[in-house]
């Protein structure tokens, strides 16, 4: 058998290594190649996203004052004389919101780590549909591409919030379809990876890797599948509703009587913005949790391999996060409490959402309590892993009080709302991200990244990460609304506007820390230390093939004979164990032991 | 399904004819109720309880949902709970 | 490179199903959530609304009985095309195919000739809230049949020549490509009466 499949794997190689270039890595159908398409254009999303970001916190530091060195780069539709116009902060914004969570975070943790790591840890030689996998892969990228152009249309992106809340998004200009259109592409995209992903894990495991053997990383991956899945079509749907209004002119959400700008409108109306609100949240609450649990899942598999001892409460875990998976669709009006729901749904849903807290507590709560006990080794992934703990606590411990519609009523689209978000996004799932660029690096290139640089990178993310959202709670408190062009123009926000030059020059020097990253990645692609197939010493199926995996990735399919985290086992000569390892086989003589 | 067996496939085409049948008589039920105009909610509830009924024989016999296994049927009762909820939930919401 | 991975034409041992045969039900799955949308969005509208007329006074319900007899039988033909090649009949499930793809065309036709109908006298999806959910209900379901006729010629015409090389491959194909066919069949049987009977 294995001279077969050996053989076999030889032949795939072979006829592999005989493709032209652009179907080696272009059109690739290969799951570690469309992986490391999606890391690095998300990647690149990412840092777009941020630079949208930095110009945002220079309107918000010195409202109205021009922009230094670049401003005079800008067309005079965004600035004038190099000082920002109110429509173009509001395409900031907008479009700040989508990339990052669309284009950014999702295609890295989901389109990159998953496609690269999710086959390689279940055993699989590929993805259970490759040339599905390479055409989800080009239309994010189509989708990106899409969203990247409507800058560059007659009066700019999109910029009615990453929200596209009608009537305002309605009437909006030419930005907000391309918002729409490029919105479909990644929907689409995203559908046909969540197709993959959920038949790769059930179909094409190894032998003998039962569900509850899976590593937690593969668990992860797989229930945020079924999210993106059974959440996304409704906002396919609503996408197609509001081309339609703004395209054919209906009146899904626009409703009777409405003026605009002076001028009675002339739709036919009976439509409702609500609608919309309902549409979109349907999918908007999910996709949090889609932003969420593949960091979880990272952090798990980081947290495990570095503590040298198996992940505490591995089964509760599991169990939460189906919990949290089927949880998330029925929470989604929390984000509409002031839309005039009524107590008895009010009620309903905030039940909902704080019962969802508690298996995201549950989550939190064993990886925390996996450290104890564990013997540390503090790498760089390991830093970021561990520092996930707290900021996600941080983030959703602010959520409670959003989550309780009499106090959202107070802090509804205000900073406090931006504070809560970017806790669990950016110290939270993009420093999970960090942690999982660090720790499988080495697998997809052979190399391993700095530590000294790692460090470096890691110490100056966390201060000023936190210089940039811990304020914002203040801010929300003290009632300053969020999407606010100038925020001197009101009273109330006076007494927080020194705080907004703390985060600005904070997120500015965040930018500026993410050069270690940058130079480490690139230096360690050509430069970095050679590794071998397992430098962590972990447990899991992907440490078993070489660094970097060949085309079909093992050289016979592993066999599966134990749990993903058998780390410091008594009695062994080494701290860890193999999945793949062979179960001992029963010592000839000895007793039957229970 | 490719592992049945010519009997067991002629036995299905049998209830493949059946249900034809089944549903193009619950069709011409539907469109003759509907004349009697009865009432919003009757009206309602009696063209959703034809239509589930067609749909489900449907699903069952032409999708061979009746014969499919565990994996697909659990896909399909999630499916179902979301679309309840995602049905009813925004419009009790706005009542 | 396929040849690496399994259960592509043979089930799989514990789930008992073929890849694309789970792969075609999760699609169908986010299909019903598609579709669904769409009807909560009707419910919504309508719920709220003061006035909404009733569809027999306004849409052609002749027609649409009609049309719902052609994908009914067009769900039978389909499904006895897969049955012809489980039973390695080929000029069966030729003729069968053929079927169904003429039943769908006939399908669009009579769908063409409903929407032409209206055009001419000057309704449009902007004429009011009714029209708007009824042509993006349809339209949605009607490009859904199109793409089933497409998918469907596909697998009468080049997809026909897997049967030499891989009849088993083929037979779950054509089997899967029918789920889809009946689903769209399952979404007008839902369509039809809330928007032409209510």
């Amino acid at each position: 058998m294995s001279t077969a499949s050996a053989a076999h794997l030889a032949t795939a190689e072979h006829h592999y290594e005989d493709l032209p270039f652009w179907r080696k890595y272009i059109f690739s159908t290969d799951h570690k190649v469309i992986g490391i398409q999606y890391a690095v254009t998300g990647l690149l999303f990412l840092f777009f996203g941020f630079c949208l970001m930095m110009l945002i916190r220079w309107q918000l530091a010195y409202p109205g004052q021009p922009l230094p060195l670049i401003g005079n780069l800008f067309n005079e539709s965004a600035m004038v004389g190099g000082i920002m116009l109110p429509e173009f902060y509001n395409q900031l914004g907008a479009m700040h919101g989508t990339i990052m969570v669309f284009m950014g975070v999702v295609p890295l943790a989901v389109g990159g780590f998953g496609n690269f790591v999710l086959p390689l840890q279940v055993g699989a030689a590929d993805m259970a549909f490759p040339k599905l996998n390479m055409v989800s892969y080009w239309l994010y990228f189509v989708g990106g591409v899409i969203m990247f152009a409507s800058f560059f249309a007659p009066a700019g992106a999109a910029q009615s919030g990453w929200t596209s809340y009608p009537p305002l998004a309605n009437i909006a200009s030419v930005g907000q379809t391309l918002w729409l259109l490029g919105m479909a592409f990644l929907i689409n995209s995203s559908l046909l990876g969540s197709i993959n992903f959920i038949v790769t894990t059930a179909q094409l495991r190894a032998k003998g890797l039962s569900f509850y053997k899976l590593p937690f990383f593969v668990w992860a991956q797989f229930i945020t599948a079924f999210l993106l899945l059974l959440a996304f079509p409704p906002l396919m749907a609503a996408a197609v509703l509001q081309l339609m209004d703004r395209l054919a002119a209906t009146s899904f959400f626009m409703p009777s009587g409405l003026v605009v700008n002076g001028v009675v409108s002339q739709l036919s109306g009976g439509g409702n913005p609500i609608l919309w609100q309902h549409l979109f949240w349907f999918l908007a609450h999910p996709e949090v949790y889609v932003l969420i649990l593949p960091a979880m899942g990272i952090v798990a598999e980081v947290i495990a391999c570095n503590t040298r001892k198996p992940l505490y409460g591995y089964k509760a875990m599991v169990d939460s996060v189906i919990a949290i998976a089927f949880l998330s669709f029925v929470v989604w009006a929390h984000h509409m409490y002031l839309t005039g729901m009524g107590t008895k749904m009010s009620s309903f849903f905030q039940i909902t959402t704080m019962i969802i807290s508690i298996p995201s507590v549950i989550i939190l709560t064993s990886l925390a309590l996996s450290l104890w006990g564990g013997s540390i080794r503090f790498n760089t992934p390991m830093l970021f892993a561990v520092a996930f703990l707290p900021m996600f606590g941080i983030g959703g411990l602010t959520g409670l009080p959003l989550g309780l519609a009499s106090a959202d009523i107070h802090l509804h689209d205000t900073y406090y709302v931006i504070g809560h978000f970017h806790y669990v996004v950016a110290p939270g799932t993009i420093f999970a991200l960090f942690a999982g660029v660090y720790h499988w690096f080495p697998k997809a290139t052979g190399r391993r990244m700095s530590e000294a640089l790692g460090k470096i990178h890691f110490w100056l993310s966390f201060i000023f990460i936190n210089g940039v959202f811990m304020p914002m709670f203040i801010q929300g408190l003290a009632g300053v609304s969020r999407r606010l062009y100038d925020p001197t123009q009101y009273a109330h926000a006076l007494p927080t506007q020194p705080l907004n030059v703390v985060m600005s020059w904070s997120a500015w020097l965040l930018g500026l820390s993410q050069i270690f990253f940058i130079i480490n990645f690139f230096k360690s692609i050509f430069w970095g230390q050679k590794v071998d197939q397992n430098p962590w010493g972990a447990t899991t199926l992907e440490w078993t093939a070489p660094s970097p995996p060949p085309h079909g990735n093992f050289t016979k399919p592993p066999v599966v004979s134990r749990g993903p985290y058998e780390y410091s086992v008594p009695g062994r000569k080494l701290d860890y164990v193999l999945q793949s390892e062979p179960a001992e086989a029963p010592v000839a003589g000895a007793g039957k032991v229970k | 399904m490719t592992e049945l067996s010519h009997e067991e496939i002629k036995h299905h085409i049998k209830i493949y004819i059946g249900v034809f049948v089944a549903l193009a008589f619950l069709t011409i039920v539907t469109v003759a109720v509907a004349g009697f105009h009865l009432p919003l909610v009757p009206a309602v509830t009696i063209a959703l309880l034809i239509a589930t009924i067609k749909g489900s024989l449907v699903a069952t016999f032409f999708m061979h949902l009746g014969w499919e296994k565990k994996i697909i049927y659990w896909i399909l009762v999630l499916t179902v709970i979301f679309f309840v909820v995602l049905l009813v939930l925004p419009a009790v919401s706005s009542a | 490179m396929e040849a690496l991975i399994p259960y592509i034409a043979k089930p799989h041992p514990v789930t008992g199903v073929t890849n694309s045969k789970l792969g075609i039900w999760c699609f169908l799955a986010s299909e019903v959530m598609l579709f669904g949308a769409l009807f909560s969005s009707y419910i919504f509208l309508r719920t709220g609304s003061v006035d909404w007329p009733h569809g027999s006074q306004l849409l052609n319900v002749p027609l649409a009985t009609l049309n719902t007899m052609i994908l009914i039988t067009s769900s039978v033909t389909m499904v006895m095309s897969w049955a012809s090649l489980a039973m390695k009949s080929i000029p069966k499930y030729r003729l069968f195919m053929a079927l169904t793809i003429l039943l769908g065309l006939a399908f669009l036709v009579v769908k063409s000739f409903e929407y032409a109908h209206k055009f001419e006298h000057h309704i449009f999806p902007s004429t009011n809230t009714f029209y708007a959910i009824y042509f993006t209900l349809t339209g949605l379901h009607g490009l859904h049949v199109l793409i089933g006729v497409l998918v469907n010629l596909y697998f009468l015409f080049p997809g026909s020549a897997l049967w030499k090389t891989n009849p088993d491959q083929l037979t779950g194909r054509v089997e899967n490509s029918g789920l889809y066919w009946h689903f769209v069949d399952l979404v007008w049987i839902f369509l039809f009466p809330v928007l032409y009977l209510l």
